[in-house]
């Protein structure tokens, strides 16, 4: 086996809190005084908070690893210290090619400059030379579908055109090692889908290291092989990609069947404002093929009309396997002001088996007033009247009603 | 192509680096191409975003040479050096506005900077080179309004007041070269500190104001009493102005020492500015 592309050793970073910022010379000139009164410096060393503690891992050449864990595990500090924009307090690292990473895209554009110098720009920026770009640029304009638009300035783009030029430069850098930090949350679902097939390629036909993080779980499973799990600054190490996956989705998230929501934090830029979901409850564990019954209590700011409310089961991997939206049959509800009750039912659970992620949403129409995704991990168990659920695993299970009639010999 | 595009092995090491004496000329060199891109950018920006583009790059020198002659010369009869007093100070600022517009442009290079820095590598020296390079547009353009009103000069009056052409102007390159890495390093110096410290930035301004009026731009250092022209010497764009002058119109006050002790200075300041620089760069984006 060839040698490591990357290896860490024994990596921490120590930021002190409380300083983030920058300081003023009145306050060290204050400090300096205090100290030669003879006071103790009673803001030093205070409060160390380490975001990366003791991080040890290694990547061979032409590997694709995701780096997974909850916000704050140090997912970005680890980057921003692979790429070389801030150093670590301890241990070494030692890369055995050249590396680029895409914190961002378009860093460093420049609104008055045209398509083109941007493009050579930005490359510079993420260390291709002029060579280099000028050899790759009929790629790039292509990739980013911008054509007769090149000699436009680009404050002059959409948002989307921006973003899209901004990725073709750097999709077609050609380090050794590419380090990726969610950037393909850009453009168009086609655009995307262009993305991930891009870093395919990039991976397999030219054997390039690839490390990748990102919350999109479904993403992380299609690029990477293995994971790197992050965890409060420590690393667990290296696992493979369901290993990472089954416990990013298990860690942190409540498997209680009666869940305070009131406090958590609203998803998909909704505030909660209008109807907030404050409780959700089930009295017994979800059964398969049993009756679902589970209770919302909601605080309406002001009377409300016309509502629905939505309660999803989804895959660890981020996919929805079951949507029970209540104005499915185009029947909606009234909320008066101050709380109610409201109680969801189903007469036959079809989940299989398995543990599901739970989010709950309250709206009208297209507009949400409410959304909490992922707030608990429900098990659907077994039910003595499970007799099929181990044919298969995964997905919903409905037994179908089916008529049996004679058919005609073949002639 | 497939194969990525360097065949040498290449090994980077990253680990805290605690050397305060470390210059990496290897990946300044790799990012050559960019330095190029950063000047190139520079000059078209410029260009685009004004109405009248380099043509304020005419016009400052012109308004601030008119300033002098009005108050200085006219109202106040201050001394000239025997010259004619628009080449007078039109000269003087060929050996200062060029170092004020490097140090200008360069003493916040990290806090300018930040939105870049906290998201990609390259060479944390390469903006500040960048714009030392790319001010030299204005000084081209300085020498252009110079060279014409010395020209109007040697034409109009008999006998000229100015000495001719000579080889000496060749010398003028040496002189904007150390006004550069003076500049620079001053601008290195106060970059490193104003990372650190916020108020430094707004020191900037006033130091430059102060520092024009404590160099011999718009009066000769042959004013200053014999027994305090060591203290004014110890500023090293004393010689520079004075050594300008000497060059383009054969009158200036600076011999070979106090050249010497000009640009033992500025090597000091230079070296202290890069090495302060690179260390402040190195965790700066911790604290933005």
């Amino acid at each position: 086996m060839s040698k490591p592309i990357i290896e860490v050793s024994g990596v921490s970073k120590k930021y002190r809190l409380g300083q983030i910022g920058m300081t003023t010379l009145r306050d060290d000139l204050q400090r300096l005084g205090r100290r030669l009164r003879g006071h103790k410096d009673a803001v030093a060393h205070a409060r160390d908070f380490w975001a990366l503690n003791d991080v040890n891992f290694q990547v061979q050449p032409g590997e694709v690893i995701g780096v997974v864990g909850r916000n704050g595990a140090g997912k970005s500090t680890l980057l921003k210290i692979l790429s070389r924009i801030t150093e670590p307090t301890t241990g070494e690292i030692v890369l055995r090619g050249r590396l680029a990473s895409l914190l961002e895209v378009g860093t460093g554009f420049h609104r008055e400059l045209s398509g083109r110098d941007n493009i050579y720009l930005n490359g510079a920026i993420l260390g291709m030379n002029k060579f280099e770009i000028s050899r790759k640029f009929d790629e790039i304009v292509d990739f980013a579908e911008i054509g007769q638009f090149i000699d436009t300035p680009v404050k002059r783009y959409s948002s989307g055109m921006y973003v899209k030029l901004a990725f073709a430069i750097a999709a077609h850098l050609e380090p050794e090692i590419l380090i990726v930090d969610e950037v393909l949350a850009v453009g168009d679902a086609a655009f995307q889908r262009k993305c991930i097939n891009k870093m395919q390629s990039i991976s397999t036909e030219q054997g390039r290291t690839i490390l990748f993080v990102s919350h999109a779980v479904a993403t992380i499973r299609r690029l990477c092989q293995r994971c790197l799990y992050l965890e409060k600054g420590r690393s667990l190490g290296i696992m493979t990609t369901d290993e990472a996956i089954e416990r990013y989705s298990t860690t942190g998230i409540s498997t209680e069947l009666d869940i305070d929501v009131s406090t958590r934090k609203r998803d998909w830029g909704t505030d909660g404002s209008e109807a907030r979901i404050l409780r959700v409850t089930t009295r017994t564990a979800p059964r398969f093929k049993q009756p679902l019954e589970v209770e919302f209590l909601v605080q309406a700011a002001r009377p409300l009309e016309k509502l629905m409310l939505g309660f999803t089961f989804n895959m660890p991997d981020g996919q929805r396997i079951l949507t029970l939206d209540s104005d499915g049959d185009g029947q909606t509800f009234s909320l008066p002001q101050g709380r109610s009750l409201i109680r969801l039912r189903l007469p036959n659970l079809p989940l299989h088996p398995t543990r599901y992620n739970v989010s709950a949403a309250i709206g009208a129409g297209k507009h949400f007033h409410d959304i909490i995704d992922n707030f608990a991990l429900w098990e659907v168990q077994t039910s003595s009247t499970d007799f099929e659920s181990d044919r298969s695993f995964g997905g919903a299970r409905i037994t179908p009603e089916i008529v049996i009639q004679p058919a005609a010999a073949p002639s | 192509m497939n194969q990525p595009s360097s065949p040498e092995p290449i090994e980077i090491r990253i680990r805290p680096n605690t050397r305060w004496f470390h210059f990496d000329w290897e990946g300044l060199k790799a990012y050559s191409d960019l330095l190029w891109i950063l000047v190139h950018r520079d000059f078209t920006a410029k260009y685009k975003q004004t109405i009248l583009g380099p043509l304020w790059f005419f016009l400052n020198p012109l308004i601030m040479t008119f300033v002098f002659v009005v108050v200085f010369s006219r109202v106040m009869g201050a001394s000239t050096d025997g010259l004619p007093d628009k080449l007078f100070y039109l000269c003087g600022m060929l050996g200062w506005t060029y170092f004020s517009a490097v140090l200008g442009s360069t003493s916040n290079s990290l806090g300018g900077n930040a939105h870049l820095f906290s998201k990609v590598y390259f060479p944390r020296l390469i903006p500040p080179i960048a714009v030392t390079i790319s001010c030299l547009l204005a000084l081209a353009i300085q020498l252009v309004t110079f060279g014409a009103f010395y020209l109007h000069h040697h034409l109009t009056v008999e006998p000229a007041q100015v000495a001719t052409p000579s080889w000496l102007w060749l010398a003028y390159p040496a002189i904007v070269l150390h006004m550069a890495f003076f500049g620079l390093g001053v601008g290195l110096v106060l970059s490193a500190l104003t990372a650190k410290y916020r108020d430094v930035q707004h020191v900037q301004p006033v130091l430059i104001n102060l520092w024009m009026y404590a160099s011999p731009v718009i009066y000769p250092l042959s004013k200053i009493p014999e027994q305090f022209r060591w203290i004014v010497e110890l500023n090293p764009l004393t010689a520079i102005v004075e050594a300008t002058r000497l060059i383009f119109l054969g009158t200036g006050t600076v011999s070979t020492s106090s050249y010497l002790v000009s640009l033992g200075i500025s090597a000091l300041v230079f070296f202290i500015g890069l090495f302060a620089y690179q260390r402040a760069a190195r965790t700066f984006v911790d604290t933005v």
